[in-house]
Protein backbone atom coordinates (compact mmCIF):
# COMPACT_ATOMS: atom_id res chain seq x y z
CA UNK A 1 0.00 0.00 0.00
CA UNK A 2 1.52 3.59 -0.85
CA UNK A 3 1.21 5.86 1.57
CA UNK A 4 -2.01 7.51 1.66
CA UNK A 5 -2.21 11.16 0.24
CA UNK A 6 -3.87 11.99 3.37
CA UNK A 7 -0.94 11.18 5.75
CA UNK A 8 1.35 12.54 3.10
CA UNK A 9 -0.60 15.83 2.90
CA UNK A 10 -0.99 16.21 7.01
CA UNK A 11 3.02 15.67 7.12
CA UNK A 12 3.73 17.94 4.74
CA UNK A 13 1.81 20.71 6.55
CA UNK A 14 4.01 20.17 9.17
CA UNK A 15 7.07 21.54 7.63
CA UNK A 16 8.92 23.91 9.46
CA UNK A 17 6.81 24.42 12.33
CA UNK A 18 8.99 24.18 15.47
CA UNK A 19 9.18 22.28 18.71
CA UNK A 20 9.41 23.37 21.52
CA UNK A 21 13.13 24.47 22.68
CA UNK A 22 14.59 22.63 25.38
CA UNK A 23 17.40 23.45 27.62
CA UNK A 24 19.88 20.92 28.95
CA UNK A 25 22.69 21.75 31.35
CA UNK A 26 25.63 19.79 30.31
CA UNK A 27 26.66 17.03 33.23
CA UNK A 28 30.36 15.43 32.88
CA UNK A 29 28.45 12.53 34.59
CA UNK A 30 26.61 12.48 31.25
CA UNK A 31 29.31 12.50 29.08
CA UNK A 32 31.57 9.84 31.02
CA UNK A 33 28.38 7.41 30.70
CA UNK A 34 28.18 7.94 27.19
CA UNK A 35 31.41 7.51 25.99
CA UNK A 36 31.71 4.13 27.93
CA UNK A 37 28.73 2.91 26.28
CA UNK A 38 30.30 3.72 23.00
CA UNK A 39 33.57 2.36 24.33
CA UNK A 40 35.84 5.48 23.53
CA UNK A 41 38.49 5.65 25.93
CA UNK A 42 39.48 9.31 24.63
CA UNK A 43 40.54 11.39 27.67
CA UNK A 44 39.95 14.35 26.59
CA UNK A 45 36.44 13.70 27.12
CA UNK A 46 36.88 12.19 30.80
CA UNK A 47 40.22 13.31 32.34
CA UNK A 48 40.37 17.09 33.02
CA UNK A 49 44.37 17.17 33.47
CA UNK A 50 44.67 15.76 30.21
CA UNK A 51 41.91 18.10 28.63
CA UNK A 52 43.65 21.00 29.86
CA UNK A 53 46.94 20.32 27.22
CA UNK A 54 44.80 20.13 24.36
CA UNK A 55 43.88 23.14 21.87
CA UNK A 56 39.83 23.04 24.21
CA UNK A 57 41.90 23.46 27.48
CA UNK A 58 39.24 21.26 29.09
CA UNK A 59 37.07 18.50 29.09
CA UNK A 60 34.89 18.64 26.38
CA UNK A 61 31.75 15.88 25.15
CA UNK A 62 32.73 13.47 22.17
CA UNK A 63 30.77 14.89 18.79
CA UNK A 64 27.61 12.63 18.93
CA UNK A 65 26.56 13.54 22.39
CA UNK A 66 24.66 16.05 21.25
CA UNK A 67 22.14 13.24 20.40
CA UNK A 68 21.66 12.74 24.05
CA UNK A 69 19.93 16.36 24.15
CA UNK A 70 16.47 15.43 23.37
CA UNK A 71 14.61 18.62 21.59
CA UNK A 72 10.84 18.82 22.20
CA UNK A 73 9.22 16.78 18.88
CA UNK A 74 6.89 18.90 16.97
CA UNK A 75 4.23 16.59 16.99
CA UNK A 76 3.83 15.15 13.81
CA UNK A 77 -0.15 14.58 13.34
CA UNK A 78 0.26 11.31 11.29
CA UNK A 79 0.18 7.75 11.86
CA UNK A 80 2.34 5.53 9.03
CA UNK A 81 4.29 2.39 9.47
CA UNK A 82 4.52 -0.28 11.91
CA UNK A 83 8.53 0.48 12.60
CA UNK A 84 10.71 3.69 12.73
CA UNK A 85 13.83 3.27 11.39
CA UNK A 86 16.88 5.84 11.72
CA UNK A 87 18.04 6.72 8.09
CA UNK A 88 20.98 8.92 8.72
CA UNK A 89 21.92 11.29 10.80
CA UNK A 90 24.69 14.29 9.83
CA UNK A 91 26.10 16.81 12.56
CA UNK A 92 27.86 19.97 11.21
CA UNK A 93 29.55 21.92 14.66
CA UNK A 94 30.49 25.11 15.12
CA UNK A 95 31.90 24.85 18.68
CA UNK A 96 32.59 22.53 21.29
CA UNK A 97 30.13 21.59 24.04
CA UNK A 98 31.83 21.59 27.43
CA UNK A 99 30.30 20.71 31.06
CA UNK A 100 28.19 23.61 32.66
CA UNK A 101 27.08 24.45 29.21
CA UNK A 102 23.41 24.99 28.61
CA UNK A 103 22.69 23.91 25.70
CA UNK A 104 19.09 24.94 23.82
CA UNK A 105 17.41 21.85 21.30
CA UNK A 106 15.28 22.73 19.07
CA UNK A 107 13.62 20.38 16.22
CA UNK A 108 11.48 21.32 13.01
CA UNK A 109 10.23 18.96 10.32
CA UNK A 110 12.47 19.79 7.46
CA UNK A 111 11.40 17.54 4.55
CA UNK A 112 8.80 14.49 3.96
CA UNK A 113 8.88 12.18 0.95
CA UNK A 114 7.11 9.24 0.28
CA UNK A 115 8.92 6.55 -1.46
CA UNK A 116 8.15 2.52 -2.62
CA UNK A 117 10.91 0.51 -1.62
CA UNK A 118 11.90 -2.67 -1.87
CA UNK A 119 9.62 -3.54 1.30
CA UNK A 120 6.91 -1.88 0.66
CA UNK A 121 6.08 2.21 1.12
CA UNK A 122 8.22 4.45 3.27
CA UNK A 123 7.61 7.48 4.54
CA UNK A 124 10.78 9.72 5.10
CA UNK A 125 11.12 11.95 7.28
CA UNK A 126 13.65 14.58 7.72
CA UNK A 127 13.95 17.02 10.67
CA UNK A 128 16.94 19.26 12.04
CA UNK A 129 17.45 20.20 15.12
CA UNK A 130 19.72 23.20 15.92
CA UNK A 131 21.37 23.84 19.37
CA UNK A 132 22.40 27.21 21.05
CA UNK A 133 24.40 27.12 24.11
CA UNK A 134 24.33 30.07 27.32
CA UNK A 135 25.31 33.07 25.02
CA UNK A 136 23.13 31.94 22.53
CA UNK A 137 25.95 31.02 20.55
CA UNK A 138 25.28 28.58 17.65
CA UNK A 139 26.86 25.25 18.33
CA UNK A 140 25.52 22.83 16.11
CA UNK A 141 22.68 22.05 13.43
CA UNK A 142 21.90 18.14 13.49
CA UNK A 143 19.74 16.35 10.40
CA UNK A 144 17.76 13.42 11.10
CA UNK A 145 15.94 11.13 8.41
CA UNK A 146 13.46 8.62 9.86
CA UNK A 147 11.94 5.94 7.84
CA UNK A 148 8.50 5.18 8.56
CA UNK A 149 7.81 1.68 6.85
CA UNK A 150 5.67 -1.02 7.19
CA UNK B 1 50.22 10.23 18.51
CA UNK B 2 48.51 13.67 17.06
CA UNK B 3 48.09 14.17 13.31
CA UNK B 4 48.85 17.82 12.16
CA UNK B 5 47.32 18.99 8.84
CA UNK B 6 50.88 19.32 6.96
CA UNK B 7 51.12 15.43 7.79
CA UNK B 8 48.08 14.46 5.90
CA UNK B 9 48.38 13.01 2.34
CA UNK B 10 45.21 12.61 0.22
CA UNK B 11 44.59 9.31 -0.07
CA UNK B 12 45.73 8.08 3.18
CA UNK B 13 43.90 5.22 5.06
CA UNK B 14 43.00 6.11 8.82
CA UNK B 15 44.06 3.05 11.23
CA UNK B 16 40.52 1.14 11.35
CA UNK B 17 38.79 0.07 14.82
CA UNK B 18 36.50 -2.79 15.61
CA UNK B 19 33.94 -2.67 18.09
CA UNK B 20 32.34 -6.33 18.90
CA UNK B 21 28.68 -5.02 20.35
CA UNK B 22 26.87 -6.85 22.57
CA UNK B 23 23.08 -6.42 23.91
CA UNK B 24 24.69 -5.65 26.64
CA UNK B 25 26.32 -2.38 25.16
CA UNK B 26 23.04 -1.77 23.25
CA UNK B 27 21.26 -1.33 26.99
CA UNK B 28 24.13 1.06 28.28
CA UNK B 29 23.74 3.40 24.72
CA UNK B 30 19.93 3.47 25.21
CA UNK B 31 20.35 4.82 28.81
CA UNK B 32 23.25 6.86 27.94
CA UNK B 33 21.26 8.46 25.25
CA UNK B 34 17.73 8.57 26.04
CA UNK B 35 16.83 6.27 23.02
CA UNK B 36 14.49 3.80 24.24
CA UNK B 37 13.03 2.56 21.48
CA UNK B 38 12.13 -1.31 21.90
CA UNK B 39 13.91 -1.89 18.63
CA UNK B 40 17.37 -1.92 20.19
CA UNK B 41 16.96 -4.40 23.60
CA UNK B 42 13.43 -6.24 23.00
CA UNK B 43 13.70 -9.16 20.90
CA UNK B 44 9.95 -9.66 20.32
CA UNK B 45 9.13 -6.51 20.37
CA UNK B 46 11.94 -6.35 17.19
CA UNK B 47 10.31 -8.97 15.54
CA UNK B 48 7.32 -7.97 16.29
CA UNK B 49 8.12 -4.93 13.84
CA UNK B 50 10.00 -6.91 10.93
CA UNK B 51 13.34 -7.18 12.08
CA UNK B 52 15.40 -10.13 12.60
CA UNK B 53 16.20 -9.39 16.58
CA UNK B 54 17.51 -6.43 18.20
CA UNK B 55 19.67 -4.08 16.28
CA UNK B 56 22.65 -1.54 16.83
CA UNK B 57 21.43 2.28 16.81
CA UNK B 58 22.26 4.00 14.06
CA UNK B 59 23.71 6.78 16.38
CA UNK B 60 25.68 4.45 18.23
CA UNK B 61 27.60 3.37 14.67
CA UNK B 62 27.80 6.89 14.36
CA UNK B 63 29.44 7.49 17.80
CA UNK B 64 31.62 4.77 16.39
CA UNK B 65 32.85 6.88 13.35
CA UNK B 66 33.25 9.85 15.13
CA UNK B 67 35.67 7.92 17.41
CA UNK B 68 38.01 6.48 14.72
CA UNK B 69 37.80 10.20 13.45
CA UNK B 70 39.38 11.82 16.42
CA UNK B 71 41.43 9.16 17.89
CA UNK B 72 43.09 9.41 14.07
CA UNK B 73 42.85 13.55 14.21
CA UNK B 74 44.13 13.18 17.77
CA UNK B 75 42.93 15.68 20.63
CA UNK B 76 43.34 18.96 19.24
CA UNK B 77 41.51 18.58 16.11
CA UNK B 78 38.17 19.89 15.93
CA UNK B 79 35.39 17.96 14.34
CA UNK B 80 33.25 20.22 11.93
CA UNK B 81 31.11 17.60 10.42
CA UNK B 82 29.90 14.38 9.84
CA UNK B 83 27.65 12.62 8.03
CA UNK B 84 26.25 8.81 8.38
CA UNK B 85 23.90 7.10 5.93
CA UNK B 86 22.50 3.67 7.53
CA UNK B 87 21.98 1.47 4.44
CA UNK B 88 21.71 -1.85 6.39
CA UNK B 89 20.77 -3.46 9.92
CA UNK B 90 23.39 -4.51 11.86
CA UNK B 91 23.10 -6.90 14.65
CA UNK B 92 24.78 -7.19 18.23
CA UNK B 93 27.05 -10.21 18.45
CA UNK B 94 29.02 -9.74 15.32
CA UNK B 95 32.27 -7.64 14.84
CA UNK B 96 32.18 -4.03 13.32
CA UNK B 97 34.84 -2.61 11.78
CA UNK B 98 34.91 0.92 11.22
CA UNK B 99 37.30 2.91 8.28
CA UNK B 100 37.63 5.59 6.33
CA UNK B 101 40.11 7.68 3.93
CA UNK B 102 41.51 11.21 3.29
CA UNK B 103 39.70 12.56 0.23
CA UNK B 104 40.64 15.97 0.78
CA UNK B 105 42.44 18.71 2.35
CA UNK B 106 42.30 22.57 2.00
CA UNK B 107 43.26 25.64 4.15
CA UNK B 108 40.17 27.88 4.90
CA UNK B 109 40.88 30.56 6.93
CA UNK B 110 43.94 29.95 8.08
CA UNK B 111 42.63 26.87 9.29
CA UNK B 112 43.37 23.52 8.07
CA UNK B 113 40.41 20.99 7.04
CA UNK B 114 40.62 17.95 5.75
CA UNK B 115 37.63 15.52 4.44
CA UNK B 116 37.28 12.11 4.93
CA UNK B 117 35.43 9.01 3.55
CA UNK B 118 33.76 6.95 6.46
CA UNK B 119 32.11 3.63 6.84
CA UNK B 120 31.13 0.84 8.64
CA UNK B 121 31.13 -2.81 8.05
CA UNK B 122 29.81 -6.13 8.79
CA UNK B 123 31.72 -9.22 9.16
CA UNK B 124 30.54 -9.79 5.50
CA UNK B 125 32.50 -6.95 4.69
CA UNK B 126 28.89 -4.89 3.37
CA UNK B 127 29.38 -1.15 3.97
CA UNK B 128 26.34 -0.71 6.03
CA UNK B 129 26.99 2.60 7.15
CA UNK B 130 28.22 5.50 4.63
CA UNK B 131 29.63 8.23 5.93
CA UNK B 132 31.53 11.64 5.06
CA UNK B 133 33.42 13.80 7.71
CA UNK B 134 35.47 17.31 7.74
CA UNK B 135 37.86 18.03 10.50
CA UNK B 136 39.91 20.53 11.55
CA UNK B 137 43.56 20.14 12.50
CA UNK B 138 46.37 21.83 13.92
CA UNK B 139 48.66 23.66 11.71
CA UNK B 140 52.67 23.15 12.60
CA UNK B 141 53.63 26.60 14.32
Amino acid sequence: MPVPEEVLAAARAAIGVRGQAVSHRIELGAIRRFVEAIGDSNPLYTDAEFARTTRFGGIIAPPTFLCTLHAGGAALPVRFGRVTLNGGNEYEWFRPVRPGDVITAQSQLADVRAVDGRSGAMLILTSEIRYTNQDDELVAIGRSTGIRRE
Amino acid sequence: MATTFEAVEVGQELPRITKEPTTQQLVKYAGASGDFYQIHYDKDFAQRSGLPGVIIHGLLKAGWLAELVTTWAGPDAFVRKIAASYRGIDVPGQPYVLTGRVTGKRAEDGRGLVDLEIWGENQDRQQTTLGSATVELPLRR
